[in-house]
């Protein structure tokens, strides 16, 4: 850790709060623009149907409205589908099914809340009550909500060219090889079990507002985005071809993301698009609702799987085969969660030799589908650690002496899976001690039977879980599909008077980029860390970026700042070489100064930037004026997060209602730039893990309508759900970033749920009780004990 | 169209309203008093607290016309000549808050809590902010921030007696 | 929500008197009815508040009963030192009701006009046999409750006040929603001047008396009186929630922990 208190490793408290506490953060709901209309979009109520008719003339005349738009309006100007970020290939070589996605429907709507119409009005108020005059004639067709009925022979087809409702069926592994796996197995695990299907739910509901000014013909387009400049790319390019040079794109303050903003959205090009027709700003926030049914929706697998294993309890193979639901249309990066951050994750932190997955991707009358913090990592992590229980139990084996035997060794790294991954870095062993003994594992049993005194069944859990960050580099995930890169870019610049802005390319909406990056480049340049700001979220005013997503801020953002840092002392040096009158290579930067290696003959960054920006005495011929400094960074290899999490539950079994009462954390997340930050982070995605496990499920019923349409029916995780959260880490350095960090966003979402359901089910073993699915509700418990036969039934 | 008067952060304030304008509407979008913030339609998420003759009510579950000569105070009322309210300081010392939107709302319900109880245990913080939802923190450092704040208000009120 | 004429009349007579028109609503706390209008489930013409009429507002005791304001807030109920005293099931109910907001402006009267079949006060105004006070007569509780969202209050009608008989004892005890709050089960236990009751909000189209539950309790005041007894699972609901079965099953789990509660 760094001496310094603003430094590397320090709980530095966030620059950005004070705002946030007065309530003067700037959502974009809260910009105003100077003549602004209202949308509000008419959404499909059916789950699947023919527009027969669609009739606006008795809405275009209502008052205050300003104009109304359908689809034809958009395909009238050329407006293009919503694109998809990664294309897959199935197993057989074919492109995976690629179906058209307009910002507005066309002909036929797809999924309840499939935007009809838009109208632009003077007032929200009137825009809505104007929609209430459009008429449309649905023809409904029959519609498929679920992976069961969409694969049936026979269902409901979505999409004419994807028969069977398939989007791709695609596989990865030696299959070979894990087929004599488990010819060879002393025993086989086997599992089934539903990923519950999330809705992310940020607390500040998705926004967009569209400006347009005439005199330029630029296009401004304010959005709760945590990738503006993606956004920028594919709306520009794709959909409204508005060349970058004449579209700005701004993310200001975003009441956090976890995955549902990363992607481009209709109403983002609605609201452009209108705003170029009607030529006044165009803004539209979503009402609750409205979020349910139109933000991408997560996880939603339903697999099987099985462990191959010999005499002592080692992995031989694994095979899995899941469905994934993708809703109605490919949402961004839909296609590559179920694959490429799913399987690639199934070697887990052990070093089973053969894997092989197969992963059916299918269409369904339903919202779309795509990451949700942890993104195809928490299904995997979830898998696997429910099956090593399971694995245990047939073993009759310690739940924690089998991980430990399986654990890929210290001394194995680089460790390369067999499903495509090389982990850099991990003390697997280091991170479950540290966690047994913080949970006090070994006095389990003390507790368990002082709850059963008390009427409460109560039981542990243990997941090791492993995941991987900053998904990279860009020629493998090109190579795999990605249509996009993965760098990142930053600007640090240094001003005359020595105090710096760093333009990132990432997002901070909750993660405290501003204090993070802050402390990092107050750290490399010796400065206080109040002569530093951080600047996102605006493409007018950042070179370029990714955003933030796949807890790749640190590792990839937090990279490239480094990477301009030192562009900016090896110019400074130069520029420090010709003031001191010293030659270049004896230059030492260190705590802010430029000092003549051995003597005392120094010169303050403020002298070098000052010198810079007023090259009175400067070595003109050689150098550039200025002292700011631009670099891109594309990490070698994904960073590998990995750690255990145990959970204690406590179950009521006259109601089912399950308490968790204890739950620890010990994540590897590399290092640790801020641990109040990161432990915050940590018990953030712990508390998304719990409602997953417990809580939150979204439910269509069969016909495709959505059941669980607002927080009266979506449990959504409350103080009183969630217990006080213990975090600690166990670092080991990542080895090819220039900080050694891996990432903390997610490790929480990830390690958590099996932890819960694992002892869940511990809980329940008394009554015979192997398997549970998430969500663990009351009545899902209540159910299970009653289910569960009573002859094996405790006492 | 009603004209409706009220005094918010300590100040008259006055608008005309629809009978259907809720008061958060009045505030953010009349007013220009965007600290309180809208993250649900059916009244459950608490971005929208605000206090109303003392109490915290959810500003999207009131009708503006109901508030006629209310005295009102948002968060924006609640730093006084650039100085933090304990309670804010509590949220910034404790990362209380990560993307900043639920938390207008969790400090005025902080507040109101206090005042009926200056010393609330863990579980008594967890059961009153039944009402106030955050996606980001998992409540732990909420509720950390809120028993910071409470003991930092017993003490300014000690040292004021 | 559609835009509606906001009346805040001054006496009760005015209230009632704008209250009489087909497309009128009342308006106490408005915690029920604001968000149904934000749904735009109901398009009254009018709304007219009452919440002027600060005498219907406050609790007191009269010989043997604690009168409830129509007005008078959750929050005020539960933390009343008079009802805390006299019947601390019902400080205990109001003091579960939806949140710490809700409970700051939604009031006794508006949650029994709206008889809401999830609500928590049908269970204690039922379970507690009180009468319900109006601008024009007392109606008896079992009386007064007509099924969902259905009450004996006439067009115009306005409650008042709500009193209670004080009861030798009393319980209620709440399976709440895991998303909304509301009651999937709530039950209500007491033994008093109106005999031994046993009332059951959450399961069905409103609140109800379970017979069998009073008669074994008038027996015998404990919770192993109520072993084995049950509702059939078929007069109950069901939903994503909580099946009829789950219903019927927390029916007579929270119908002891509610004698237990009573002490």
């Amino acid at each position: 850790m760094s001496p310094r208190h603003d430094g590397i490793g320090a709980s530095v408290r966030r620059k950005e709060d004070l705002r946030f506490l007065t309530g003067r953060g700037m959502y974009v709901d809260d910009v105003a623009r100077p003549g602004q209309l209202y949308a509000y979009i008419l959404r499909s109520p059916h789950p699947h149907a023919e527009i027969a008719r669609l009739d606006t003339s008795k809405a275009a005349k209502a008052s205050g409205v300003i104009a109304v738009f359908t689809g034809a309006d958009m395909e009238k100007d050329n407006v293009g589908g919503l694109p998809c970020g990664w294309a897959i290939k199935s197993k057989d070589g074919s492109p995976m099914k690629e179906p058209p996605h307009p910002p507005l429907a066309i002909g036929r709507v797809r999924h309840v809340g499939d935007q009809v119409a838009v109208v632009i009005a003077e007032t929200y108020a009137a825009a809505k009550d104007a929609a209430e005059l459009i008429e449309v004639d649905y023809r409904p067709l029959p519609a498929v909500a679920s992976i069961a009925d969409a694969i049936k022979p026979g269902a409901p087809q979505i999409w004419d060219i994807a028969p069977g409702n398939t989007c791709y069926d695609w596989e990865i592994g030696d299959k070979g090889a894990t087929d004599v796996a488990f010819r060879n197995a002393h025993k086989v695990a086997r599992i089934e079990l539903v990923n519950n299907r999330l809705i992310p739910n940020a607390m500040e509901p998705r926004a967009a507002i569209g400006d347009f000014d005439p005199a330029s013909g630029d296009f401004t387009l304010y959005t709760t985005s945590q990738n503006p400049h993606v956004i920028r790319l594919l709306m520009g390019a794709f959909v409204l071809h508005i060349p970058e040079s004449k579209l700005r794109v701004y993310a200001p303050d975003v009441g956090g993301g976890f995955g549902s903003k990363i992607y481009h959205y209709a109403e983002e090009a609605i609201v452009t698009w209108a705003a170029g027709k009607v030529k006044r700003p165009v803004r539209w926030t979503a009402e609750r609702a409205e979020s349910f049914m139109s933000d991408a929706h997560g996880r939603d697998h339903v697999t099987t799987a099985e462990l191959a294993l010999d005499k002592d309890g080692r992995f031989l193979g694994l095979r899995v085969s899941t469905n994934a639901n993708l809703g109605a249309y490919l949402s961004t990066f839909s296609t590559c969660i179920p694959t490429y951050l799913y399987a690639t994750l199934l070697a887990g932190v052990y070093t089973t030799p053969a894997i092989y997955c197969e992963v059916r991707a299918v269409f369904t009358n339903t919202v779309p589908v795509d990451a949700y913090r942890g993104a195809g990592r928490p299904e995997a992590t979830y898998l696997l650690e429910r099956l090593v229980d399971v694995a245990a139990r047939e073993m009759n084996m310690d739940r924690v002496e089998i991980r430990r035997k399986n654990f890929i060794p210290n001394d194995a790294f680089p460790y390369q899976t067999p499903v495509a991954l090389q982990y850099d870095s991990g003390n697997y062993h280091a991170t479950l001690d540290q966690a047994l003994a913080t949970s006090d594992w070994a006095g389990f049993a003390r507790r368990r039977d002082e709850a059963r005194r008390r009427g409460k069944l109560r039981g542990i859990g243990v997941s090791t879980y492993i995941e991987a960050c900053g998904i990279a580099p860009s020629n493998i995930a090109g190579a795999l599909g990605a249509r996009a890169g993965l760098f990142e870019s930053a600007e640090v610049r240094v001003h005359p008077t020595g105090t710096v802005t760093v333009f990132t390319g990432c997002h901070s909406h909750g993660q405290g980029h501003e204090t993070t990056y802050a402390q990092l480049v107050a750290e490399g340049l010796g400065i206080p860390i109040d002569s530093v700001e951080v600047v996102h979220g605006d493409t007018a005013k950042i070179p370029f970026g990714m955003g933030t997503y796949g807890s790749r801020s640190l590792a990839v953002g937090g990279s490239a700042i480094v990477k301009a840092m030192d562009k900016v002392i090896r110019k400074g040096k130069k520029i420090a070489a010709h003031l001191l009158e010293a030659a270049e290579a004896d230059i030492e930067f260190k705590d802010g100064k430029f000092t003549v290696a051995g003597t005392d003959k120094s010169k303050a960054l403020v002298d070098i930037s000052l010198a810079a920006y007023v090259p009175h005495n400067y070595p003109l011929e050689e150098l550039e004026p200025g002292l700011d400094e631009t670099a891109f960074y594309d990490p070698k290899n994904f960073t590998f997060p990995a750690g255990c999490h145990i959970a204690e539950v406590e179950i009521d079994p006259d109601t089912g209602i399950t308490e968790v009462v204890n739950f620890t954390a010990v994540d590897d997340v590399g290092r640790v730039i801020n641990p109040m930050i990161v432990e915050g982070q940590v018990q953030g995605g712990v508390a998304q893990g719990i409602g997953q496990a417990l809580l939150e499920s979204c439910v269509y019923d069969e016909n495709g309508q959505l059941l669980t349409g607002s927080m009266m029916d979506y449990t959504m995780p409350r103080a009183s759900d969630i217990p006080s959260i213990g975090v600690a880490t166990h670092t080991t350095l990542c080895t090819h970033n220039p900080l050694g960090v891996k990432g903390c966003g997610e490790v929480g979402s990830i390690g958590s749920p099996p932890a819960v359901i694992n002892a869940i089910i511990d809980a329940l073993s008394p009554y015979g009780v192997r398997e549970i699915d998430m969500p663990a509700t009351p009545q899902r418990i209540w159910q299970t004990i009653r289910n569960a036969q009573p002859a094996q039934a405790a006492e | 169209m009603t004209q409706v008067s009220m005094t918010i952060n300590g100040k008259p304030a006055s608008a005309d309203v629809e009978s259907r304008t809720l008061l958060v509407q009045l505030l953010r979008e009349k007013l220009g008093l965007t600290g309180t913030h809208v993250g649900c339609d059916t009244s459950q998420c608490g971005a929208c607290v605000v206090h109303v003759n003392g109490h915290s009510v959810k500003s999207c579950t009131i009708l503006a016309v109901q508030c006629q000569g209310a005295d009102v105070t948002t968060v924006e009322g609640l730093a006084t000549d650039g100085t933090l309210h304990p309670m804010q300081e509590a949220f910034r010392d404790n990362h209380g808050l990560q993307c900043g939107f639920c938390t207008p709302g969790m400090l005025m319900s902080a507040l109101d809590l206090v005042q009926q109880n200056p010393d609330p245990s863990e579980r008594e913080i967890r059961e009153w902010l039944e009402g106030n939802l955050c996606r980001c923190t998992g409540y732990h450092n909420i509720v950390k921030s809120i028993q910071a704040g409470a003991a930092a208000m017993r003490g300014v009120r000690a040292a004021a007696e | 929500m559609y835009d509606f004429a906001y009346h805040r009349p001054a006496s009760l007579a005015d209230a009632a008197r704008l209250a009489k028109g087909a497309e009128a609503k009342l308006i106490a706390g408005g915690m029920t009815l604001i968000p149904t209008l934000k749904q735009r489930l109901a398009q009254p013409s009018e709304v007219v508040d009452l919440g002027g009429l600060t005498d219907l507002a406050g609790i007191r005791i009269e010989s043997g009963r604690i009168v409830i304001g129509a007005l008078t807030p959750h929050a005020q109920v539960a933390s009343s030192p008079d009802v805390q005293k006299a019947i601390p099931a019902l400080a205990h109910l109001a003091d579960g009701i939806g949140d710490p907001q809700v409970r700051n402006r939604g009031t006794i009267g508006g949650s029994l006009a709206n008889n809401d079949p999830a609500a928590d006060y049908p269970a204690g105004a039922l379970g507690l046999g009180a009468t319900i006070q109006t601008n024009e007569r007392a109606i008896p509780a079992d009386e007064y409750f007509k099924g969902m969202f259905e009450t004996a209050l006439k067009e115009g009608e306005i409650i008042t006040a709500v009193s209670f008989p004080v009861p030798e004892r009393a319980g209620y005890a709440k399976f709440p929603n895991p998303a909304s709050r509301y009651a999937v089960i709530g039950v209500f236990v007491s033994k008093g001047p109106q005999g031994v009751r046993v009332a059951v909000t959450g399961a069905g189209n409103g609140v109800f008396r379970v017979k069998a539950m009073e008669d074994a309790l008038g027996r015998s005041w404990s919770a192993d009186a109520l072993k084995g007894l049950a509702v059939p699972a078929d007069q109950c609901n069901g939903d994503i929630h909580a099946s009829s079965e789950y219903r019927a099953h927390l029916i007579g789990v929270m119908a002891k922990r509610a004698v237990q509660a009573a002490g």
